[in-house]
């Protein structure tokens, strides 16, 4: 893309981009370390994952202050002002991942020193990577403007969905086998459902792009696996 | 000029929807040995807004001139092509000028109200062409094209003072119910706000939304967002040749043409 006559329109655009990298990193890593400190059961770590969200409510201020300037300075038109509406929704996006991941930190806090069956994290660890898997890749397109990966990500959801509800099964199971079970594994289940819902985050960030780079709206329905609302299991006896 | 009335068989990509007020096939425009407009071809659609950008130079008004002929009033410039308001084909020989433009009015860039009261403005028109056939008849043509162009209220105690003496937006409000006053189809507006302020520009967008319900509009306008807002279609103009048209809201969100995109995001080099 070419440059703007107006210089300044240019600065503002790629303080916006730049801003946007940042948030996407700091929200990247928080999801990571949320998983990490979930798996290892570490207080500390979590710790840290809870404090980092200001940052990234804050940088999700400034980006929406820079983009509300930037269009009323500019009155941008077509690839100008989908980049802004698109910076606009990522970051909401990615303010709400680092909800997310702050959630499940407060998680990991309150399930400390509860010692359980490393099995039970194997299901989590297995979808964690998927979805830190989907994220990376979509901030990637995001700022490359790789409409192809991001709509490989739009597809791929469906798999997480999958694992989803049937680690939502493996927990109801636990929790009828041993009602010692119960607090522990809604903890997890509750985590899990933070991780599923990151990924969908992870979509709707790919939808953004699609429309950033074509112009258009994804429209066609993605394919939906995540069943649990509609799951039940009978109590055995 | 070609004077076969029948739609043109055209390998181009050129839209032929029903509601097409006029049709334009391979316009060119030369004045002396400039090639102004090259192969123009589009349909403008009827009770709608149609708006025509791009950069100075581009031949958005040399188009619009063609579409009443006001190009006739250039003797080093040539029209090849064709051009069908309500399917007659206005350069035809037999046609008449007078009335051609009485049914395709137009407003310029700088209000040019006559000389004269406010009320002889929109009266000189129907008068004219003999649309009154009485006094009282007149009036109601001279009030009524007022109140449609938004400038009754605040002229009415003052139909006989000079039409020069009103503000430039109302000025050109005056332009507006003069073209009006003579009952055209179409009315072609050329930067009609680049003289006013944003306030007088608001008032006029006000009114060109209205006048849509009862009129076929195309407008030239430099400001992008005036297009934006006020059109229903947009062609964009390069080079004297039509780059891209289609609805107003797909061109100024997702066009396809890079030129356009350039244009309209300010990176025209």
């Amino acid at each position: 893309m070419s440059d703007h006559i107006v210089s300044s329109f240019d600065t503002e655009l790629k303080g916006l981009a730049e801003n946007l990298a940042e948030m996407g990193g700091l929200a990247e890593k928080m999801v990571g370390d949320s998983v990490s400190a979930l798996l290892s059961r570490d207080g500390t770590l979590a710790q840290k994952v809870i404090a980092a969200d200001k940052s990234v409510d804050q940088m999700q201020q400034r980006i929406e202050e820079l983009a509300i300037l930037t269009i009323a300075r500019r009155q941008p038109m077509a690839v100008d002002l989908r980049a802004i509406v698109a910076a606009l929704r990522v970051s909401n996006d990615l303010e709400r991942i680092g909800d997310l991941a702050k959630n499940t930190a407060k998680r990991v806090i309150a399930i400390e020193g509860e010692f359980k069956s490393p099995k039970l994290f194997g299901g989590l660890n297995h979808m964690s990577e998927l979805v830190l898997g989907q994220l990376k890749t979509v901030l990637d397109a995001y700022a490359e403007r790789d409409n192809d990966r991001a709509v490989d990500v739009w597809r791929q959801d469906g798999e997480i969905d999958a694992l989803y509800t049937s680690l939502f099964r493996e927990l109801l199971t636990y929790m009828m086998e041993d009602p010692r079970n119960i607090g522990f594994c809604t903890h997890l289940l509750f985590c899990a459902k933070n991780i599923e819902r990151i990924g969908d985050h992870a979509t709707n960030i790919a939808e953004t792009v699609h429309f950033l780079v074509t112009g258009q709206m994804l429209a066609d329905d993605r394919p939906k696996q995540d069943n649990t609302s509609t799951t039940t299991i009978e109590f055995p006896g | 000029m070609n004077t076969v009335l029948q739609a043109p068989e055209t390998t181009k990509a050129a839209p032929t929807s029903g509601d097409a007020k006029i049709v334009a096939r391979d316009v060119n425009v030369f004045y002396g040995e400039k090639h102004a407009l090259k192969d123009v071809s589009i349909d403008i659609p009827e009770r709608s807004v149609t708006a025509f950008i791009g950069p100075s130079g581009c031949g958005k008004s040399t188009f619009l001139r063609c579409l009443n002929r006001m190009n006739d009033t250039i003797s080093i410039a040539k029209v090849t092509g064709k051009i069908e308001i309500n399917g007659q084909d206005i350069y035809d020989p037999s046609l008449d000028v007078v009335q051609l433009r009485a049914r395709v009015g137009m407003v310029f860039q700088k209000p040019n109200p006559f000389p004269k009261s406010i009320y002889e403005n929109v009266a000189y028109g129907p008068r004219i062409h003999g649309l009154a056939r009485s006094k009282a008849d007149l009036d109601n043509i001279v009030e009524d094209s007022l109140q449609k162009a938004g400038l009754l209220k605040e002229v009415k105690d003052r139909l006989q003072d000079s039409g020069t003496g009103l503000s430039g937006g109302q000025q050109q409000r005056l332009c507006i119910a003069r073209a009006i006053a003579v009952s055209p189809d179409i009315i072609l507006m050329d930067e009609p706000c680049s003289a006013l302020d944003p306030i007088a520009t608001a008032r006029i967008e006000e009114l060109i939304d209205d006048l849509r319900q009862n009129f076929t509009i195309v407008i030239v306008t430099h400001s992008m967002q005036q297009a934006a807002r006020v059109s229903q279609k947009t062609a964009f103009f390069h080079l004297g040749v039509v780059v891209e048209e289609g609805p107003t809201d797909v061109i100024f969100t997702a066009p396809r043409d890079k030129r356009t995109q350039d244009y309209i995001t300010g990176r025209f080099g």
